[in-house]
């Protein structure tokens, strides 16, 4: 039998190699990852204004965005701010909240993005579900009332349970229900137990998931209320 | 190819399959089995690492200190998982975000530690990749025998092309409704457990 190596000596080589593997294919493959995150993103911008995305390619994907969406940023009284790009923003995530806070030069904005075809406003959500931070998106009517469609990029829920946010009976439920009463107060959508029936500020519940279904109805209304400034100058400027 | 290579490459396909023979496997093969492409995805990633695993063990097999045997076993194959993860965000984005946690998965997949301990440690690196490769395709097959059985069943499509006429839709004016069952783990339950009745019947097995 042969001699056998000191097993500190073993499992040190061990690790340094297979660590240098690791990070070469993480470096190398770092690129086309970007893309693919950045091709997702633009995917869902899309889809939540419910476009029928599965059917194109990731090139037809940029090529509808670019057509279609005009990114705008604003600062927190909603005012236009001409000077940022939304390129020029990095999204730094609040570990506490799962707030996204979109920051240029230690400033904070608000990215909006604005449909032309269907015409829709597009804001990103975030926030704290079970086990993790959902990113996603809203879109509403040109009422600033009315839901057009809700999308979650990532997410790290127990697929079946929470993970249900990202599938499409869950997020047809949002369409149509409406985040203003009647005297144009905001009260946002609440995912209540069960069904909602008539309810319009509510949408069906995910059987097992109640508290990613918490998070969602808390940082909906947090997101929301940070975009009202915005909302209502835009309303003004329609009236 | 010689009898025993044969066998060590045939049996876990078939007579001594690592799912419904040994029932190994099971947690990925409930979660990933909804749809069939990624049952495909999940079956190649698996037969991969199991694969690279069992070559890369063999052959180190006579240097790996029998004390920390587990730890350099658990090092090696976290690290084709973590390559096999890397790969699939970068090159089938979306296919990689259905598996989520699944492809990290693989590296507590029972198979994979126990083809690792049970074969590698002990023989040949030619004889560990087959053993690796007939112990993927048996997951695989499996895999895919569900996963064709639940997508039609549960979406009436497979591969995501619809089979069933949209007329037979109880919506349309038809009789027909999928099952939801299908989709849910417990569908994946009863399909499994039929086809270990069929295929213990089939080769005769008896559990002691």
């Amino acid at each position: 039998m042969s001699k056998k190596p000191n097993p500190f000596l073993f499992i040190g080589i061990l690790t340094i190699t297979s660590s240098l593997l690791l990070s070469l294919a993480a470096t190398q493959l770092k690129s086309y990852q970007d893309y693919n995150v950045d091709v997702d993103k633009k995917k869902n911008v899309l889809k939540c204004i419910g476009l029928d995305v599965s059917v194109l390619s990731s090139e037809n994907i940029i090529n509808e965005y670019n057509s279609r969406i005009s990114e705008i940023i604003t600062d927190k009284d909603g005012n236009n701010i001409e000077s940022v790009s939304f390129s020029d923003l990095t999204l730094k995530e609040n570990k506490m909240t799962g707030e996204s806070m979109f920051i240029f030069e230690s400033k904070k904005y608000l990215p909006i993005f604005k449909s032309s075809s269907p015409e829709a406003t597009i804001i990103p959500i975030s926030g704290k579900g079970l086990w993790s931070t959902l990113f996603g998106y809203f879109a509403l009517d040109n009422d600033f009332n009315t839901v057009k469609g809700i999308t979650f990029y990532q997410h790290s829920e127990t697929p079946g349970l929470g993970g249900e946010v990202d599938k499409d009976w869950f997020q047809n439920n949002f369409v149509g229900k409406k985040i203003k009463d009647d005297e144009g107060n905001l009260v946002s959508i609440k995912v209540v137990k069960g069904k909602s029936g008539d309810n319009i500020h509510g949408v069906d519940g995910i059987t097992g998931a109640t508290i990613t279904s918490r998070g969602l109805t808390d940082f909906l209304l947090r997101d929301l209320k940070r975009y009202i400034p915005f909302f209502n100058k835009q309303m003004d400027r329609i009236n | 190819m010689s009898i025993r290579k044969n066998i060590v490459f045939s049996d876990p396909i078939i007579s001594n399959n690592p799912i419904t023979r040994q029932v190994l496997g099971i947690c990925s093969a409930l979660a990933v089995t909804v749809k069939v492409d990624s049952a495909i995805v999940m079956a190649f990633a698996l037969t991969f690492v199991l694969v690279g695993s069992n070559a890369i063990i063999s052959m180190l097999r006579k240097k790996i200190p029998s004390n920390v045997r587990i730890i350099v076993q658990l090092t090696i194959i976290a690290t084709l998982v973590i390559m096999t993860d890397q790969l699939l965000k970068a090159f089938l984005f979306d296919i990689s975000k259905q598996l989520s946690v699944f492809v990290g998965l693989i590296i507590t997949n029972c198979i994979v530690m126990g083809r690792a301990e049970a074969f590698a440690m002990q023989n040949s690196p030619k004889d560990s990749l087959l053993d690796g490769l007939g112990n993927g395709i048996g997951y695989g097959a499996v895999l895919i025998i569900v996963a064709v059985i639940r997508e039609f069943l549960g979406s009436g499509s497979i591969l995501n092309v619809t089979l069933l006429p949209a007329s037979m839709y109880v919506e349309n004016g038809g009789w027909y409704v999928n099952n939801g069952l299908m989709l849910l783990a417990p569908g994946a339950f009863i399909v499994l457990g039929l086809l270990i009745w069929v295929q213990r019947t089939v080769t005769n097995y008896t559990e002691e």
